[in-house]
């Protein structure tokens, strides 16, 4: 009978020299995600393809929930729309009880279509108009102000309308990590949210409900979340002492970071991240520690989203072709490019053969398909030989890679959910030519050529 | 092709270049082509040999068997006239 074949692999032993790109990280083969083997799932549906696990999601929000509702009464999830906005997965999050937060028009109306009642939909991001302004109003949705152009376009609308709209202010500050993001919203530290409170409280036309901060994202420090939850705290006890407003809310907004590995980390995410009880126990923490009076704690809204769907994502692909590269590495070409997988521009993807293997492995670059010198999956990685066809699996994809991907030189590919019960379903058809041509325009006089 | 006289390659796969100090790491299925070589086997013996003790294709092993000699001719794990 015959062996099973494994390419021939030389490699030379550096002794007493670390290796920068670790040891061997994959020692099985990933071949089943949900009960339901990766080959059928290409078989039926093609390579690559994006596949979500809906049990996985639940699971992620449901430990979620319970880290931070076993820490504090009041809490509330709102599904950041922009992680991932694929209506099923959105649905998912709906059915677990959680609101929708949107930083666009296109989104808001995605979260209403969804089924989301209008006053569960937060609204954030610094490029409202006045149109999706007027629209939120309407809705009573909670508006969440990011610069005093905004706040004053508001206030003027409302005005317009006779209506007094729920909002917040999006508060940025030092939390002891570097690089601040101080971009969005109105600084703690030089006076600028105060210098908002006051316009808003003075204001007869806002009815500030709520404040709100996202603190950056890939978070890796609970420590920062417990200053900021401390500085929002004040901020609202503040608001009580000089208006005798009571805050009903304080929005701690995501930044999570998930299990995925950056690039430069010498450590693996999994090995490194936080849980979310650690994220739990800090905002709970300072909240409690807050002297809010009997009756008056805030609710606590969370905006999570990396961390509740990143690990609920895979990307199955197929070995174009191996080569050698000019200094005697192996490159490896996949079916599947930097074009549908655009966090691997800031993550070391964890990348699992699909087959049984040997025990031997190679350092090997991993190129997407496109024909593009940036199209780099991993600059590094020791997987074991694979052959043209093989199957492999891209782990915590199920972030932003959705959202960020694009038609460039290749369409995308289509995203299928495994539910419950182990079924897979299209959550969203593979492109074809006319997806891309949809929305162009040819004026006829450029139709005709003669070649 | 011929591979240098004076390299040791254990059962497990350890290659050892006494003229360099150099030491390297095999396959198994490389250990076999290195030990056709080593007695000097042609390449279609070797091509022939894969085929009937291995599941694959001509196309594959070509491929491959192209692959690891460069990889010993650039280790230098080759005779020089080769």
């Amino acid at each position: 009978m015959k062996r099973q074949y494994e390419r021939p692999v030389i490699q030379k032993l550096n002794t007493g020299i670390m290796n920068k790109f670790g040891t061997r990280t994959e020692y099985e083969p990933y071949t089943h995600i949900d009960g339901v083997s990766v080959k059928s799932l290409i078989e039926q549906f093609g390579s690559p393809v994006f596949v979500m696990s809906e049990r996985t999601i639940r699971e992620n929000y449901r430990d979620a929930v319970r880290a931070f509702t076993t820490r504090y009464p009041k809490v509330q999830f709102a599904w950041s729309y922009k992680t991932n906005y694929l209506n099923a997965v959105c649905d998912v999050f709906h059915q677990e009880g959680s609101w929708a937060e949107v930083v666009s028009r296109f989104e808001y109306e995605k979260a209403l279509h969804n089924g989301v009642p209008g006053n569960k939909i937060i609204f954030n991001g610094p490029d409202k108009t006045d149109d999706d302004l007027t629209v939120a109003i309407e809705n009573n949705s909670p508006i969440h102000i990011d610069h005093l152009d905004e706040l004053y376009r508001l206030t003027q609308l409302a005005s317009d309308m006779a209506k007094r709209p729920n909002v917040a202010i999006r508060i940025n500050m030092d939390t002891g990590v570097y690089p601040m993001w101080d971009r969005f919203g109105f600084n703690y530290e030089n006076g600028a949210a105060w210098d908002a409170i006051n316009k808003i409280m003075t204001s007869d036309h806002l009815n500030l409900v709520g404040l709100h901060t996202h603190i950056g994202t890939y978070m890796l420090s609970p420590s920062a979340y417990a200053a900021a939850a401390t500085k929002m705290c004040d901020l609202a006890l503040g608001i009580r002492r000089k208006y005798d407003k009571v805050i009903e809310y304080i929005d701690m907004g995501g930044g999570f970071a998930s299990k995925n590995t950056l690039k430069g980390a010498y450590l693996r995410g999994s090995d490194t991240v936080p849980g979310i009880d650690e994220f739990a126990e800090a905002i709970s923490s300072a909240f409690l520690n807050a002297e809010f009076k009997k009756g008056e704690l805030p609710y606590l809204y969370l905006e999570t989203g990396r961390a509740l769907v990143d690990n609920a994502g895979f990307l199955l692909g197929s070995v174009i072709s191996n080569k050698r590269l000019a200094d005697g590495r192996r490159a490896t070409i996949m079916d599947f490019g930097v074009n549908i997988l655009f966090t691997s521009f800031w993550y070391d993807h964890k990348i699992s053969p699909a087959q049984g293997f040997g025990t031997y492995t190679e350092d090997t670059v991993i190129y997407g398909p496109l024909c593009m010198n940036i199209d780099v999956v991993r600059e590094n990685i020791s997987l074991p030989p694979l052959k043209a066809g093989d199957h492999v699996v891209v782990h915590y994809v199920g972030a932003y890679n959705i959202t960020q991907s694009m038609q460039f030189i290749a369409l995308r590919p289509p995203v299928v959910m495994i539910d419950m019960q182990g079924k897979p379903h299209i959550i969203k058809k593979k492109e074809v030519l006319a997806t891309l041509e949809k929305d162009e325009v040819t004026p006829d006089y450029l139709k005709e050529f003669k070649l | 092709m011929k591979v240098k006289r004076n390299l040791a390659l254990s059962d497990s796969g350890f290659l050892f270049n006494p003229s360099t100090g150099d030491s390297f790491s095999i396959n198994p299925i490389g250990q076999e082509i290195f030990h056709l070589l080593k007695e000097g086997k042609s390449q279609q013996d070797i091509e022939k040999y894969i085929l009937e003790n291995y599941m694959t294709d001509k196309d594959t092993v070509e491929k491959d068997f192209y692959d690891f000699t460069v990889m010993l001719k650039n280790f230098k794990l080759v005779e020089d006239n080769e």
